[in-house]
This record gives C-alpha cells, structure tokens and sequence, in this order.
C-alpha cells in the first residue's frame, strides 16, 4: 500500500505537484475534466486558487485550466 | 462541397478561417469567440466551395449549446480541416481521433506553429501525419505562414476508417502518438508568463484587474472625449452647420418636412442635441457623441481580448458571480454587453445552463448601459457634473448586483461550475485587432443608422398628427408621479424602445434637473431592450424567457426609477 495521502487538489498548496487518481461526483463531470486532459495518471501543478471559495487554477501538460471550487473537491490526487 | 474548421476551443479557427476564406471574422484570444457559425467561401482550383467555421469543442460529446452546434455541423460537412494547438498536443489529439472514427476525410492544421519552439516543444510532423493517416500542415494563422500549404493539401483529405473506440483506449492511443511525435526540452520562464500567473493569483490579480478596469474606463472616456471636442464638434459646427442651415432656408423654416429633416430651430438657430432633425441631432448623436466612444471602446476591448485577459478577470470574479446565479465566465457576455446588447445575447451561448443564459441575459438587457448609452450619459448628464454620471454607473451596478442575488434565489434550478481553459497571454497582433474593430464599427452603423433614422421620422410624425399629446396624459401618472419626469419624457420611453442613445438624446429638450437627469437616464437604461436586442432576446432564449424577463425588467424600473425619484 501507498502511504501517500490522497487529497483533493482543493487541498493542494499553491505551486505543489500531484498525480490525479480518481474524479469523484458523476459521470458528467469527469467527463467533461477528461475532454480537458484531467484525467486519473496526469500530473497537475496547483497554480493558484482565488479567494472565498473560488477557483482553483491547475497546469496541466503546459496547459492551464481553472476549476470550479465545488468541481475542484472532486479531483482527487497523490501529492508528489 | 463543404469544408469545415473544427478543433478545441481557441485554437485559432476563426483566423485561418479569415485566412483562407478572405471573410472578416473576430478573432480573440479566449475559448468561445465564435458560438454561432460563420460561412465564407474559397477557390479550390476551379471549384467554389463553402467554408465554415465551428465553434470550438473538446469533444464530440457536447457540453454546451456552442458545443452543440459543433456537434450539429459535423453532419452537414463533407471535408473537416481539423485545427490543432500544437503546444497542446495531446488533448487536442483526442478531438481528431474522434473526428477520424466519424470516417469524414479530414486533414490536419497544426497551428500556433510558431509558439512551439520557445516553449521548448518539438513535434515530428511528418511523423504525426503518418501515426495519423491524414496530412498534416504546420501553420501560423495569423501571420498566414503555411496556409497556402494547407489549402494546397485539402484535394488529399481522406477518411481513415478508425474503429469507435472506448474513451480509454482513445486516450490510450492519442499517449502513443504524443510520444511518437512529440519532444520536450526545458525552457525557462518569459516575463509573459510572470505577468500570466501574477493576474490569475488573487493577492495580485485583484489590484491588476482593478488597474486594467480603471485603465479601460478612463482612456475610453478621455479619447472618446477628446475625439468628440477636437474632431466631430468641429467637423459638426464649420462644416455642417452652413449646410443645414441653408436647407432650413430653402424649406422656409418651418413646417412638416423642416421639422423632420433639420428639426427645430431654438432661437433661430440649430443645436445639434436639442432641434431633433434627422440630419441634425440624427446624425450629431451617431457621428459627433456615439462613434467616437464605440470607437475606443471597442479598441480596449479587442486588446483585452486578444491579450487573453478576460477569462482571468472570469477566475477572480467567479466567487461573486456564484452569488449571482452565474459563473465566471458569464463577465466576458456582460462585458459585451456594455459595447452592445446583441452580440452579448448572442455571447450568452458560451454558459452552459439555461437557468444561467436567462440570468446573464436579463441582467445585460436590464442593468448592462450599452455604449451607445453610456455615450449619451457621458454627454447629457456629465455636463452637470461627474458625480452624477457617477451615480447613474453606481445604480446600475448596484441594480446589476440586487437583481441577479434575487434571481438566483428565485430561479430554479442549480449553477454550472467554471471549468474554463486559460489561455497563454498573447501579444495582440494589429491584423486582428484592426480587423476586429472594423467589424464591430461597421456592424453598428449598418444597424443603429437606419432605426435611428426612422426612429426620428416617426417620432416627428407622431408629433405632428399630435399623438403624443394624448400618450403623455395617459402615461402621465406613471412618468410624473413615480419618475418625478416631466410628462413630454413618455417620449423619450417610447423611442428608447427602438434607440438608447437617441432617446436618452430626447431628454436633452426638457429642461430637466440634474437629478431627473439621473433618474431619466437609469429609467431609459433599464426599461425595454431595444428593438434589436429584444429580438435576439427572443431568437437566442425564447419567447417565454423574453416576457418572463420584461415582467422583472418593469417592475425592476418602477421600483428602482420611483426610489431614485424620492432620494433625488
């Protein structure tokens, strides 16, 4: 077993690193972060997260994308 | 035969499609710049053929009405030129495998060709086209390197019969032709990129977003001033003036036609704001006050645009814009809409719920001034001082604010999360900008000349055959009682049906208080779409929508334009 932990990227300190493992919440959703190239087995960086909730800006394959707080919770990684 | 531009949003489409196509099209540097479609054509030798250019998608499975319309297209298309964002090899790929299962002969631009190199990407692309079994031409829309080369290649598009594949094994195989094809090196940070991540952090972003706003605001104010003072006065005063004046002679000074063509005189003279002549204060309004601020405005906002500015402003604003029924990316349609409501309606599309749209659009027609208003406002009211064009800015605002808190209570269903790319920034290149601003200046005067036009002739018919007397007795306890507006200010109402900017003109006659300036200006604001916007309203979300959203926008006037009249 891995004594990684898995957080969601939500937790993710600005500028850290991680693996994504799994999406939760429905299919929907992991849809549409897989048409965007979140995916379980990418690594992401945390770029930023805006304030009260807002949301979370990740760097995935040199490419930037913005997650919604609530959508954010669901993307779940292995820091590394 | 039909070719159609398809790939994931900001991709470039729009640009090669004016590149190939020879046909205008805006071009910005945000995904969802084009939600419906445009056509041009090309020759291919001998041929004609159509050309269209698809809104953006990722996927073929669609998320959004522009996506839709992308997924529509597809069947209607017999050759597919798919774009490609070569620094965004990979998920871009996905898209082209699914395109290629569809069996459509298709050919590939790899474009932003010119970006690959300093971000230290290398891309085999003779190797991708026989991974992918289709052509494959490296290309730089905008600054139109490899687009002969693309058109000379479209004859040997062809289907590659692709098995449909589980969204596993697509991925599985776009992985193995990214490292077939594709290398990366290292490269250090461009001062771009420190300005790109600086905008998007809060604790940074909100002082440069605070900074770029106020920047916009000011320089659209000081040269759309500067431009009215130093160029169209002038022009309007020596030039146009002797003109008008001999034609009012030449009419005899008075009567029906007079009246229409030059307007009255005051004092037997002619004052563009207040005679109300078609030739006179029709074209003073559109020419001498609102061109020049369209102008600027829409110049700031091409920048703002084609930097890559705006879907940042969308990730800090996006807490505040949940509270108000909307995501984020719901600024960039207001934000339109504060050029023109139709665009913005049309802008709307890029938001994924219906709920959303509805609350995006009642607001753009209700609380969102359009530039041709904002114009007028800066004229008519900020002769009586700033603080009071302040106060109409501030109410809007402030209505803007109210009125989508109370929707979002009220409005059922939930709001979308903002998952939303965010573009590199980019250096906006003259071609597209210029090109831009032309089509936006051109499209307003196309539209606003003729109701303007027959705006005037109509209300000085009306005038004439005295309709307007028994109008104002029937609107009159509605307009003096609740508005505290002189009762001839129904007019202005009825006009601001068809223009903003000229019935906000039509106060200018009235003597009116700086005050009932202010309430005049927010009650012509918010109340009745104009004409063109009332009918995109209708066309974009339906006409239920549109009567649900003139219920809130009359009562949200009443209540908001009588409050204004007490305090005031």
């Amino acid at each position: 077993m891995s004594d990684k932990k898995k957080i969601s990227i939500c937790e993710l300190r600005q500028g850290q690193s991680g693996k994504v493992i799994e999406i939760l919440g429905g299919h929907g959703i992991a849809e549409r972060l897989n048409s965007m190239g979140i995916r379980p087995g990418k690594d992401i960086n945390k770029v930023s997260a805006a304030f009260m909730k807002g949301p979370v800006t990740v760097c995935v394959d040199r490419c930037q994308i913005a997650i919604g707080w609530g959508m954010a919770q669901k993307v779940m990684v292995e820091v590394s | 035969m039909r070719v159609l531009l398809m790939g994931n949003p900001n991709v470039g489409k729009s640009a090669l499609f004016s590149r190939i196509t020879g046909t205008k099209a805006v071009v910005s540097n945000y995904a969802g710049t084009t939600v419906g479609f445009t056509k041009g054509s090309m020759k291919l030798g001998a041929e004609e053929v159509e050309v269209i250019d698809v809104p953006g998608t990722y996927t073929l499975e669609p998320t959004s009405k522009a996506e839709e319309v992308a997924a529509e297209m597809l069947l209607e298309g017999d050759v597919v030129i798919n774009v490609v964002d070569a620094t965004n090899l990979e998920r871009n790929l996905y898209l082209s495998l699914e395109l290629l299962e569809k069996g459509i002969p298709m050919i590939v631009a790899l474009n932003l060709w010119d970006d690959t190199k300093h971000r230290g990407i290398n891309i085999d692309a003779a190797k991708l086209e026989s991974l992918l079994g289709v052509p494959v031409v490296p290309t730089v829309a905008v600054s139109g390197q490899g687009i002969k080369e693309l058109v000379e290649h479209i004859p040997e598009a062809r289907p590659v019969k692709l098995a449909p594949r589980s969204k596993d094994e697509r991925w599985a195989a776009v992985g193995g032709i990214v490292i077939e094809a594709q290398t990366l090196s290292h490269r250090h940070h461009t001062w771009l990129e420190r300005l790109q991540d600086a905008s998007l952090k809060p604790r940074t972003g909100i002082p440069i977003a605070i900074l770029a706003l106020a920047a916009a605001f000011f320089a659209v104010r000081g040269v759309g001033e500067g431009f009215i003072n130093y160029i169209a006065d002038p022009l309007f005063h020596r030039l146009w003036e002797p003109v008008m004046m001999r034609l009012s002679d030449a009419l005899g000074g008075s009567g029906f036609w007079h009246d229409v063509l030059v307007g009255r005189l005051i004092d037997g003279a002619l004052d563009f704001e207040q005679s109300m002549g078609v030739l006179t204060t029709g074209l003073y309004i559109e020419f001498g006050i609102v061109l020049p601020y369209i102008l600027v405005f829409y110049l700031a906002l091409g920048l703002m645009e084609d930097i890559g500015y705006l879907p940042r402003l969308a990730v800090l604003l996006d807490s505040v814009m949940h509270r108000l029924g909307m995501h984020g990316y719901a600024i960039i349609p207001s934000m339109l809409g504060m050029g023109c409501a139709v665009p913005a309606l049309m802008a709307t599309r890029i938001l994924e719920s219906k709920r959303e749209r509805f609350i995006a659009a009642t607001l753009i027609c209700i609380a969102i001034p359009c530039a041709a208003s904002q114009a007028m406002i800066f004229g008519l009211v900020g002769a009586e001082g700033w603080q009071y064009v302040l106060i109409v800015f501030v109410v809007l605002f402030l209505v803007w604010l109210a009125m989508g808190f109370i929707l979002n209570r009220s409005v059922k269903g939930f709001s979308p999360e903002l998952l939303i790319e965010i573009p590199p920034y980019r250096l906006p290149s003259l071609r597209s900008v210029s090109t831009k601003l032309w089509i936006r200046v051109w499209g307003f005067l196309k539209e606003a000349l003729p109701i303007i036009m027959g705006a005037i002739f109509v209300v000085s018919i009306l005038y004439y055959l005295g309709v307007f007397d028994a109008i104002a007795g029937f609107a009159a306890p509605l307009v003096s009682g609740i508005f505290g507006l002189p009762r001839e200010a129904v007019v202005a109402i009825i006009v601001g049906f068809m223009r903003k900017d000229i019935a906000i003109g039509m106060l200018a006659p009235l003597g009116l208080t700086a005050g009932q300036l202010v309430v005049g200006s927010v009650v012509l604001t918010m109340f009745f779409p104009c004409i063109a916007a009332f009918v995109m309203f209708a066309k974009e979300l339906g006409f239920k929508k549109l009567m649900a959203a003139l219920g809130i926008m009359i009562v949200a006037t009443i209540i908001v334009g009588g409050l204004l009249n007490l305090v005031l």
